[in-house]
Formats: structure tokens, sequence, C-alpha cells
């Protein structure tokens, strides 16, 4: 029943996919063309690679994607170690509490460090971790999400293996090594695509907890690079759009089935 | 208690505790500590702030632009939530390999679908920001022979909201026709081959068959728009600053503006007390739902 699509659905689709595609693709119209040319659609217009390198240097970029970088790796470096003795906890051991404890977790899944800014703004003050790296990674050390993607994986791992393992004397942190974090490898590829782009995307915390170049991570830069009176001058915001995006969108294109497959695999965020 | 059962106990414990500290400090603490603040006023000449009970409540009731940001919320989310789930699903139909039918091109149109969702908010506003530049913004182009040469879609208090629910639409489809694509992958090719037999029309297949079976998934995702509904407001604070006139002021934005912007610290958690009861009222919604149907992952 492998029906061909009639011309109204194929027009119809590829009408939704080109509004979904457009911005991305005037957006690379217009970071490669001299800021008048960028504003016609003359296909002929010269292109140029110049808005790129003036992008480049009007902002520190390159500091912003390596604080950027700092930021997620903090995280991804801290939750996996977190959240990997829990997650087979709440998956293999039975003690008492467990069940209040995984509910607790599983709040924070509803409510995100963002929405309670004014207080965690606080406690991140004092501790004196305001405009830090470390400041705008602290409330993302513990997750839900990962406690709760992790523990399912663990608990597909055949009770066996575990009970092997056991016998031969391995305890708890051994196992865990040996047995369950190979297992679960591909939840964990699944785990860092995503969270990696998280923090490559995250705004709102940064913007709050950051006030100067050093600690700002890509998109507080972008954001206020990209304020009316730079904003005029849409060559130059769209080369440094791009140029900000760029990592995330070319591991995208090169590891797209994993990326999907990863966005997939994680069912939540 | 035999001595495995209590090595397990104190194992859990030690297991789990480090996990479990951050994830207090930074949402189980500060949202008993929002709720105290809201009873307290602003903290003056470096004495700690006053208690002055449900004054801010009071001044909340008072203010009108609490008000407009509540109403603003219910329209985003009573838009946004429907349209970008129904797109999401009408795009994972159209790019499905085994229920769509087959569209030339299927694989570019999926990546095309897909992109905008690793692309920063951030970066899309900047996008869309020049979309809506009154004159030579592609929109006003678009609408130039209709007669909307002109129009300022982001100064306007018409249009800067419907502005502001057509980006996080833009997201959110884009986001969750994974989720349906994942689901519409996971049903098995037998349901086609049957649904064949039985000479069923791709309308009745779709209605009889596959609606039903990804009502998970539409739950799923119904309660992730929803929470995301409170929560999108990086476009807000890029493109129009909750402006003009408040008109794109949703609650989370007006925590910000005056938490950060004010530094009214205990109007602000009032405020994200309302929010935070917005959020619980989701979970028992979610609750609700979770009862009734079984096979919900």
């Amino acid at each position: 029943m492998r029906t061909r699509a009639s011309i109204v659905e194929t027009i119809g689709a590829w009408l939704l996919g080109l509004m979904w595609i457009l911005p991305l693709l005037w957006a690379a119209w217009s970071a490669l063309h001299g800021p008048t040319a960028g504003l016609s659609f003359d296909l002929f217009a010269p292109l140029t690679l110049h808005n790129f390198v003036r992008a480049w240097h009007a902002a520190p970029f390159a500091h912003a994607m390596l604080n950027t970088i700092i930021v997620a790796s903090l995280a991804l470096a801290a939750q996996f170690l977190l959240c990997t003795p829990a997650a087979f906890a709440f998956a293999r051991l039975s003690f008492p509490g467990r069940d209040v404890l995984f509910a607790l977790v599983l709040v924070q899944l509803l409510i995100s460090p963002d929405v309670l800014m004014i207080e965690n703004y606080r406690t991140t003050a004092s501790f004196g971790l305001v405009d830090s790296l470390l400041g705008i990674a602290l409330p993302y050390l513990g997750s839900a999400f990962g406690i709760f993607l992790l523990r399912q994986a663990f608990r597909q791992v055949p009770q066996e293996l575990d009970e092997a393992a056991r016998l031969e004397g391995l305890g708890v942190i051994r196992r865990l090594w040996r047995v369950y974090v190979p297992l679960a490898r591909p939840t964990y590829i699944a785990y860092g695509l995503v969270l990696v782009s998280f923090h490559w995307n995250n705004f709102l915390w940064p913007l709050i907890v950051t006030n100067s170049v050093a600690t700002r991570p890509l998109t507080v830069e972008l954001a206020i690079f990209s304020t009316p009176d730079q904003g005029l001058d849409w060559s130059l915001v769209t080369a440094a759009t791009l140029l900000s995006v760029a990592p995330l969108l070319i591991a995208f294109l090169i590891f797209q089935r994993q990326f999907v497959q990863s966005f997939l695999r994680s069912g939540v965020r | 208690m035999t001595r495995s059962k209590r090595r397990d106990a104190i194992a859990g414990w030690l297991l789990v505790l480090p996990a479990i500290v951050p994830l207090v400090a930074f949402t189980h603490y500060p949202t008993i500590a929002t709720l105290w603040a809201s009873l307290h006023g602003q903290a003056l000449h470096g004495k700690p702030p006053p208690f002055i009970g449900l004054t801010n409540y009071r001044s909340m009731v008072k203010d009108p632009v609490f008000w407009q940001a509540l109403r603003n919320n219910a329209i985003y989310a009573a838009t946004v939530i429907p349209v970008s789930m129904a797109l999401a699903m009408v795009m994972a139909l159209a790019v499905d390999a085994a229920t769509g039918a087959r569209i030339r091109g299927r694989a570019m149109l999926r990546l095309a679908y897909f992109t905008p969702t690793i692309l920063p908010m951030i970066a899309i506003a900047n996008i869309w920001l020049f979309f809506f530049t009154p004159g030579y913004g592609l929109i006003d182009r678009a609408l130039a022979p209709f007669g909307f040469a002109n129009w300022n879609w982001l100064g306007s208090t018409g249009t800067a909201l419907p502005a502001m629910i057509m980006v996080a639409i833009w997201r959110e489809a884009a986001f969750y026709m994974i989720f349906y694509l994942a689901a519409l992958q996971a049903l098995p090719p037998t349901l086609r081959e049957a649904a064949a037999l039985e000479g069923a029309s791709r309308f009745t297949f779709f209605r009889r068959v596959i609606w039903p079976l990804l009502t998970p998934t539409t739950l799923f995702v119904f309660i992730n728009v929803v929470i995301d509904s409170f929560r999108l407001v990086d476009q807000i604070i890029v493109m129009t600053h909750g402006g003009p006139d408040n008109a794109t002021t949703i609650l989370l934005y007006y925590v910000y503006e005056v938490g950060f912007q004010y530094w009214d610290s205990g109007y602000a958690a009032a405020l994200t007390v309302v929010l935070l009861a917005g959020l619980g009222l989701v979970a028992l919604m979610q609750f609700a739902l979770l009862g009734r149907r079984v096979h919900y992952r």
C-alpha cells in the first residue's frame, strides 16, 4: 500500500519544510553577501566570507565558545559522576525511602532551575560564584533527567550478569563500572549529546549570572552583540549567529543519524 | 533486618545522596525559599528584608501588568500548544517511511524539519528579528502585494505577541516532530498490511489505527509543551523585552524583569509562586492522565 503522495501533499509537506529551513537559508544568504546585497535577492551578487571575519573580530566569540565548552563539560562530568550511582541505586537496590527520594528527583523534571532564578541567584551569590563559569554550571550539576534516563537503561541490564559479577566478589562500584556503564553506552552518548546541545542553547540563567566578557557563554555574547545598535548590520549579525551555531550544526550534519536517535532515545529532556 | 538488607540500605543512600544534594539545593530548597521570600519586602540599607505578610500578593492582585502577563501566558499556551502539536504530528507523518505516502526527497525534508531543534533560541530570535523588520523584512516584503508594506510587527501591541507565538511554534513543532516520528517508526508494519487487506483508506487508517496508538506520545508531548509554554522566554528577552507596553510579557519574563531589573526580590518571589502553582497544576494533570492511560510509557 505504498501510495505515492498526491501533488497537494507533496507541495504541502515541502512548503512546511521550506518554512522551517528558510530562516537558516536566509541567515546563510545574508552572511555570505555584502550589507546591501544581503537584503536584495539578486542571485548573482558576489559572495564573500568577509562578514565572518568581521564578526569574529567584532566580539570575543572564541572566548565565549571556550566558556560554553567549559560549562558544558563541567555539567557533563558532574552529571555523569553523580547520576550514575544514583540511577544504579534506584534501578537495582531496594532501600527504605527509595520511592520518596525518587519522587523528589522527578520534581525537577517539572521545575527547572531557571524558573527559580531569584533564589538560585541568591544561593550562587552566597557561594561567591556569581560571574564565574562554575556559577553558570552550578544549578545543572544534578539532573533528574540524567537519573531517570540512566535508571531506565540500567533496568535493561540482565540480572544474571550482575549476579555473576557479584559472585566473583565485585563490590557495587566495580559492578557498576564493569557491567552497567559499558552496557549503557548508547544511553550515555544520547544523554551527552542532549546535554551538550542544551548547554550550547541555554540562555536565561547564564544571562542572569554572568556580567563580564570573561565569563559570558556564546548565547549571551550573541544576544549582547545583536542588540539594536548593532542590529542594523544584518550581514554581521547573521554571520555571528552562524559562527556561534556552526560547531553544533556541523556536528549535527555529520552525525545526523546519531543525533536523531539520541533525541529519540532520551524521550524526555 | 538481615545483614545484606542493611548493607543495601546503606549503599543505596550513599549512592543516591551525592546526586540528591544539588537537586535539593537548586530545586526543592529554592521552592520553599521562594514561598518564604514572597512574604518579605525589599532589603534596605543592608538590613534583612522585613516580614510583610501577604502584602506582595495584595499588590499583585492590583498590578495590571501581572494580569496582563497571566493573560498573555494563557494566549501563548492556548495557541502554541495545539498548533505546534498538530504541526509536529503532520510533519512526522509526512516524513515517516511507512505511514506517510512517498514524498520526493523525504530525507531532505526530515533534515529541514529537524534542524531548528539544535539551533539556540537566541540564534532563532536573531534571524526572526530580521524577518519581522518593518519595511525590508521578509514578512513585509512577502505581504507587500497585500498592502502591509510597512508594518511594525514587533512594535505594535496587536502583532507582537502573535509574532512571539510564531517563533515558539516554529521551535516546538520541530522538536516534538522527532517524538512522533519515533512513535510512528515503532508501530508494527503488520498493522498497515492488515489495513490494506481490509481496503481501508489512508484517512480511516490514520483515524482508527495511528491516532489511537499515538495517544501515549501525544500525552507525553502535551505535558512537555505545556511546561515549555511557561518557560520559553528567550526570544521575548531578545526580540521585544516584553514590550511594546507589556504586550509580550509572560509570567516568567515578568519574574525576570521584576527580579533582575527592578531588583524587587520579594515581589518577584510572589510572582514565582504563581508560576509554581501553574506548574503544580500541570503535575496534577499529568497524574490524572497517567492514571487513566495504561499504555503510557
